[in-house]
């Protein structure tokens, strides 16, 4: 309990610390006697304010009565009293002239010789300001707290809840006030229907309607009228009351009227129907953000195995490269920027994380990969030598654990569809990366000059070398630009997964899937792939377990090629 | 050229010496040095060195399998571990079983069953009682795998780097499969403690040092049968379906069968590695056989020098006995010399060790010919005779 001992502080050095208060105070109270014409504005109701002044009573069955009268009202104007009430933070003020009356005490401030309490008012606890406009210090001498025993303290607890829940229903963040609506449901008491329905009123938020008419419903459910039960029962089936599931499967088996057992039974099913859309619709949205990742990451591979015929096993380690960017701009932003503008690092960690991966994979193309043209095998196994030295050096130099990468505000929370169905910012911008990816490389591959270079390349290497296209070149260009994709894919992926050294190791084996299945050459057969094969992956996640899952995926892509063995490079070098 | 005959000759005859020379070593030297040398002198081989070499020399029957495939044949598989790791856990099931009641929970079961609470061995557990099933399933399975893996793949012409990575999918699926309980094949730790084989104690150094003349005869018989199907006719036709397939396909051969024997045979010979790879180090885990041990063996081969088969026993060997020395010594550059390893051997020497010492041998015999002189024929005639 806050006591409220008080030594007296010179009114200048309260004055310094306060100055925040200060302004609030004048802007909340105007001008002039500032709590005497609160006092005169109060807009509590007389039989209120007959209950307050019983608070002040000797009679301590009185007060818990008048306590009890006061939260059993469950008026939102009443929490800042109710609270200080239990807290022990109401007093009876006696000022220096004038009439005595209930506060409010903030925390006292205890700095020089004597002690003082800032004042605000029991409606709406606005502070109070002194008649020269600065905020209203009072000393502790004039102030009595009006104590609440234990038991006037268990008395009012729950209504305290409940008006908290309530007062969270005004809230203006749309999320607390769904939470809100259905903490009350939970408490489920009929009397909070009135409040429920006030809420619904003002509700504009079509997610917020709904939470407010399951709360509703479900209280209902518990109404001893089997006609209310049976309406609440259908009403929780039609807007697919996803949080009464339980409760109404209960009332199914139990309830004592027939008809309120059916219509919780027809309800149950909508429900249940309606969950099993909506999981669909989740494994879909799932499989896509997978796909995307793969998409991003087949992307760039495909390029490059297309062009050169190199596979590129480093291509996860890339992919690390572009994570480990995105951590080392988050952490420069965390160093040098003010922190309001933490929310922007994620922006410039995107071409920071492409230009490192595309940078290291240019330096590859020069140093090693351009001698071993013509032997994929062997570029196969060189690359994988540097997958193993760059991911022991990042170990080396980040440590072996994982990093821990942040989202930035705007990408936290999620776009609700549907009711129960939510789809996470990050994921959205993910999806949203891999689309732009996707058409900007399609825009370079076929809408600009080093594109049609690229291609032709791919198509003929001997004969563009002869027209006077300097392959060498093209195929650093294309290398880097793959590179620079997976390293994209990384700070993507940093969004919604670990970030360590073995990141790129969980994803290079499904994105060569990705791009055997999807062959060569050809955006499109990534594209089908990549989001095929992310799908399926989550698809057979729920039946049958992750690992099995890809098990399965192996083995569907071995017959796929059974039956397509077109789709392979492999044609393509038949008559070399 | 006709007088390049004779140089071809002696080097094939040097070769052959120094290969019966490294076999009497490996079989008989070395184990007897063990039993015999008295601890401490320079003549003693330690109990630790054997069961190390015992280990090398099983990675090294895999690596001649891989050597099979890939530098005869051209199929680079990224999935070998999974073969050697099949082969392991048969003899690994076996050597399970024959802990019997001396485990942990004096149980019936395998100590980690009971601890998954797993009532019944499960079915597939039960032949391996039997110590010739065991033998002959830790062959017969991964040939059997091999060989619907190598048909599927072989028959739609899935080959080069999509070989690889279909090999190497199948790593990461086998790796997965592996780690879960419910297959029973003791999770993330694998199967370990074993006490007995054929009723001998796995703890005694004669154990121990019998495993390894099994594994070093093994290993003979092993390169016996690679050399013979690389001389052969058709090891005439896996080198040609490495260098043109398309024209063995159009000479009227069918190259997918041809592969998917190779496979089979090399698969059976990574089952074998396996096979004596677990009684000797006493354990088996998924970890052996994922995609990352799976690609290591190929660069064995890589470093010893492809299309040789001995280059794959000396690649086997020399990387894990860096391996071994490097992991104790500076573990956190073992990764480095690995991926340098794969950069500089196939930038740099695409025929690995022997092909360098090959290289060098030839070298050093043209300048002995050279300072010989071409004005003395007969001496070459000589040497040419000599060779007849």
């Amino acid at each position: 309990m806050r006591r409220a001992g008080m030594a007296a502080i010179p009114r200048g050095a309260a004055l310094g610390c306060l100055a925040p208060c200060v302004l609030a105070s004048v802007l909340a109270s105007g001008f002039g006697l500032a709590w005497e014409r609160e006092a005169r504005a109060g807009t509590f109701s007389p039989e209120i304010r007959a209950e307050i002044a019983q608070l002040e009573s000797r009679d301590g069955k009185t007060r818990r009565r008048a306590a009890l009268a006061l939260a059993k009202r469950l008026d939102p104007k009443l929490l800042p009293l109710l609270l200080a009430l239990r807290e022990g933070g109401l007093y009876r003020w006696r000022p220096a002239s004038g009439r005595a009356r209930i506060v409010i005490g903030g925390d006292a401030l205890t700095r020089g010789g004597e002690e003082r309490v800032p004042l605000f008012s029991i409606q709406e606890k606005k502070p109070l300001a002194s008649p020269d406009r600065k905020p209203l210090l009072a000393p502790a001498g004039q102030l009595a707290e009006i104590r609440a025993g234990r038991r006037i303290r268990r008395a009012i607890r729950p209504y305290i809840t409940r008006l908290r829940s309530a007062a969270q229903l005004r809230s203006a963040d749309p999320n607390a006030r769904r939470a809100a609506a259905t903490r009350l449901a939970r408490v489920g008491d009929q009397t909070l229907i009135p409040l429920l329905d006030g809420a619904l009123k003002d509700e504009a938020h079509w997610l917020g309607r709904h939470a407010l008419v399951e709360a509703k419903a479900l209280i209902r459910l518990k109404s001893p009228d089997p006609g209310q039960r049976r309406a609440a029962a259908a009403v929780l089936g039609e807007i697919r009351g996803l949080n009464a599931l339980s409760e109404l499967r209960r009332q199914a088996k139990e309830d004592a009227a027939r008809s309120a057992r059916e219509a919780a039974r027809e309800a149950v099913g909508e429900i249940e129907r309606y969950l099993g859309w909506t999981s669909v619709l989740g494994v879909l949205f799932r499989g896509l953000s997978l796909g995307s990742i793969l998409l991003l990451m087949a992307l760039g591979l495909a390029v490059v195995f297309g062009l050169m015929g190199v596979i590129n096993m480093a291509h996860g380690e890339l992919m690390m490269l572009g994570a480990y960017a995105a951590f080392l701009v988050q952490g420069a932003f965390i160093a040098h920027f003010p922190e309001n503008y933490f929310g922007w690092y994620f922006l410039a960690a995107l071409p920071a994380a492409f230009l490192a991966s595309a940078l290291m994979g240019w330096l590859m193309e020069a140093s090693i990969i351009r001698h071993l043209y013509g032997r994929p095998l062997e570029t196969l196994l060189t690359t994988w030598g540097i997958s193993l030295i760059l991911r022991q050096a990042v170990r080396q130099a980040f440590g072996a654990q994982n990093v821990d990468v942040k989202s930035p505000g705007w990408l936290s929370g999620g776009y609700h569809l549907m009711v129960g169905v939510q789809f996470p910012y990050n994921r959205l911008f993910v999806i949203a990366l891999a689309a732009l990816c996707v058409a900007g490389a399609y825009g370079l591959l076929f809408r600009t000059r080093a594109g049609l270079r690229i291609r032709a390349v791919t198509q003929n290497r001997g004969m563009s070398a002869c027209l006077g296209v300097r392959s060498r070149r093209v195929d650093a260009g294309a290398f880097a630009f793959g590179a620079g994709l997976a390293g994209l894919a990384g700070a993507a992926l940093s969004q919604i997964g670990n970030v360590g050294p073995d990141l790129g190791q969980n994803y290079i084996v499904d994105s060569f899937m990705v791009v055997v299945t999807g062959g060569v050459g050809k955006i499109l057969g990534t594209i089908v792939a990549g989001l095929g094969i992310g799908g399926m992956n989550k698809a057979l996640e729920p039946a049958m377990g992750a690992v099995f899952g890809k098990v399965v995926i192996l083995a569907l892509v071995i017959l796929f090629l059974q039956r397509r063995p077109e789709g392979l490079f492999a044609i393509r070098t038949r008559g070399a | 050229m006709p007088h390049e005959a004779p140089a071809d000759r002696a080097e094939r005859r040097i070769g052959g010496a120094a290969l019966a020379a490294a076999a009497l070593w490996f079989v008989v030297a070395m184990p007897s040095l063990n039993a015999f040398g008295t601890p401490g002198s320079f003549f003693h081989v330690s109990d630790f060195t054997l069961n190390l070499f015992g280990k090398f020399l099983a990675y090294a029957i895999l690596a001649l399998g891989l050597d099979l495939i890939w530098g005869f044949t051209g199929i680079l598989s990224l999935g070998h571990g999974v073969f050697f790791g099949l082969g392991a856990y048969c003899m690994g099931m076996y050597l399970t079983l024959g802990i019997g009641g001396e485990g942990v929970y004096q149980s019936r079961l395998p100590d980690f069953m009971v601890w998954n609470r797993v009532k019944e061995l499960p079915l597939f557990w039960e032949p391996f009682h039997s110590f010739l099933f065991t033998s002959l399933a830790a062959a017969l399975a991964p040939g059997a795998l091999a060989a619907a893996f190598g048909f599927l793949a072989f028959r739609t012409r899935v080959r080069g780097v999509y070989f690889a990575i279909i090999t190497q999918a199948l790593a990461l699926c086998a790796w997965l499969v592996l780690n879960r309980n419910e297959v029973n094949l003791g999770g993330t730790n694998g199967l370990t403690n074993f006490k007995k084989i054929l009723g001998f104690a796995l703890a005694e150094a004669s154990t121990q040092r019998g495993l390894y003349v099994v594994t070093a005869l093994a290993l003979c018989g092993a390169y016996l049968l690679c050399r013979w199907i690389a001389d052969s006719r058709a090891g005439k036709i896996l080198l040609a379906i490495r260098d043109a397939e398309s024209r063995v396909l159009y000479s009227g051969y069918t190259p997918a069968n041809y592969k998917a024997f190779v496979f089979t045979v090399s698969a059976m010979l990574a089952g074998v590695a396996g096979a004596l790879y677990a009684p000797q180090v006493g354990i088996i885990t998924p970890g052996r056989i994922g995609v990352l041990p799976s690609i290591e063996m190929v660069i064995w081969v890589a470093v010893g020098g492809r299309g040789s088969l001995i280059g794959a026993v000396v690649g086997a060997v020399g990387v894990n006995w860096a391996r071994s020395w490097l992991t104790s010594s500076y573990p956190d550059y073992w990764l480095y010399f690995l991926g340098g390893a794969f950069i500089l051997v196939v930038r740099f020497f695409p025929d690995g060790i022997v092909g360098a010492a090959r290289g060098a041998l030839r070298k050093l015999r043209r300048r002995a010919r050279a300072s010989a002189g071409p004005e003395s024929p007969s001496s070459r005639r000589g040497e040419a005779g000599g060779e007849a």
